[in-house]
């Protein structure tokens, strides 16, 4: 009877810890939006991704309707090729476009999907050929101290 | 004069060189003999509700208040870059990483480790572990090795209630009592805590910190000189060189699982 109510106090203990660790995996952890939700392949090719990184979130009017799965360099075009896995539940019309947007002003990067009027949707494996590179701030700056450069310089003349 | 320093610092460095050997042989012995756990289970589960089931309230009450204090500080500094949203962020990740496994193993070392020491220690200074000899038990078998794995097996269970119940307590005091929107605090832990990186580490380190602090324990106990105040030695060894082996480890994981 002793040995018996060991037992149960141990399994107690044991069981805690497992739902511990469930809590942490599920709760805590991002197990859950690594669902085993089925999601379809789609590829964009971007001049610039700038700070995108895999696992990104791809949003469509703010909603997350999947991930960015892979990203890859393409010597050939000299492009960053992007996976997105798309939840199944959702379909895109064929000429949606993507742009990379950043949460926030200094939040993380995101995929951005715009939906087109195409009646036929996007499947596993097309390709989205519509597409606005990241803004790279540098570049932008740059832009900026050129035209105003250029002002400058019709101003004197 | 120097003479004597020199052959003081090599004696002493010779000791210790031999006492790691001894150590790292005994490991291995008791991993060797770990067979023994799987013919009677009983008598792990035995010590795991020694080790484990005592060691809990210590690690829940810990654990939740140094949720608690993650909370309150996490927000004081959060609060002065406008970023409190980040709460559950910082409270999850600092708890899973690093505070969980760390601070359970100390706090391992200081309730289960000593037990374990004075148990098999006075064992020995009763000669009882002789005793066994005697009778054809191995008490490696009989008293070390059952001892060990309940230690191996309680240690990372504990860290995940310690740092489940530090997330708890963050809550509590981040969104019940300071007023952190809870849907943010609940997102952003989602969003910034990986399962792999930062959860799975965190298992893989507490684990090794239970290999590492119940084997200086048994190991203390098993060393120890067979008199009262050898067994204190034995015991206050226990603490020290566990707590800074866990110290020392940790660094040296964070380092590997670094990215």
């Amino acid at each position: 009877m002793q040995q018996k109510s060991i037992d149960l106090w141990v399994g107690l203990f044991v069981l805690l810890g497992a739902a511990a660790l469930l809590f942490l995996a599920l709760k805590v952890g991002n197990m859950s939006s690594l669902s085993f939700q089925k999601t379809y392949p789609v590829t964009a090719t971007f001049d610039n991704i700038g700070g995108l990184k895999p696992r990104a979130p791809v949003k469509s009017a703010g909603v997350v309707v999947g991930r960015v799965g892979d990203i890859r360099f393409d010597d050939k075009t000299f492009q960053a090729l992007v996976t997105l896995d798309l939840d199944s539940e959702y379909k895109f019309p064929k000429d949606s476009s993507a742009k990379i947007l950043t949460s926030g002003l200094l939040g993380e990067q995101y995929l951005g999907l715009d939906a087109g009027g195409d009646t036929r949707n996007l499947g596993s494996g097309d390709k989205i050929t519509m597409t606005q590179s990241a803004i790279v701030l540098e570049n932008l700056i740059g832009q900026f101290l050129y035209s105003k450069a250029a002002e400058g310089r019709e101003g004197n003349n | 004069m120097i003479s004597r320093l020199l052959s003081a610092v090599g004696y002493a460095t010779r000791g210790t060189l031999v006492n790691l050997g001894y150590a790292a042989r005994s490991f291995v012995t008791v991993l060797r003999a770990s067979g023994a756990v799987l013919r009677r289970p009983r008598l792990v589960t035995d010590q795991i509700h020694f080790i484990g089931n005592y060691s809990l309230v210590i690690i829940a009450v810990s654990g939740l208040f140094v949720g608690f204090v993650l909370g309150l500080q996490g927000y004081y500094t959060l609060n002065k870059y406008g970023s409190e949203q980040a709460l559950g962020l910082l409270v999850a990740l600092s708890l899973t990483r690093e505070l969980g496994p760390v601070v359970t193993a100390l706090l391992f070392a200081g309730r289960a480790g000593t037990s374990l020491t004075a148990e098999i220690g006075l064992m020995k200074a009763g000669e009882q572990l002789a005793a066994m000899e005697m009778m054809a038990v191995d008490p490696v078998r009989r008293v070390v090795v059952p001892r060990f794995w309940a230690g191996v097996i309680a240690m990372p269970l504990l860290a995940a209630i310690f740092s489940a119940l530090g997330v708890f307590g963050g809550y509590i005091v981040g969104v019940q009592l300071i007023g952190v929107d809870e849907g943010a605090f609940w997102s952003q832990m989602q969003a910034g805590v990986d399962v792999w990186q930062d959860i799975a580490n965190g298992v893989i380190k507490s684990v090794v910190f239970g290999f590492a602090v119940t084997f200086v324990a048994v190991f203390q106990g098993y060393e120890a000189s067979p008199t009262p105040e050898g067994v204190a030695r034995a015991t206050t060894r226990t603490v020290v060189i566990a707590s800074l082996g866990v110290l020392g480890l940790d660094f040296l994981l964070t380092a590997l699982m670094f990215h």
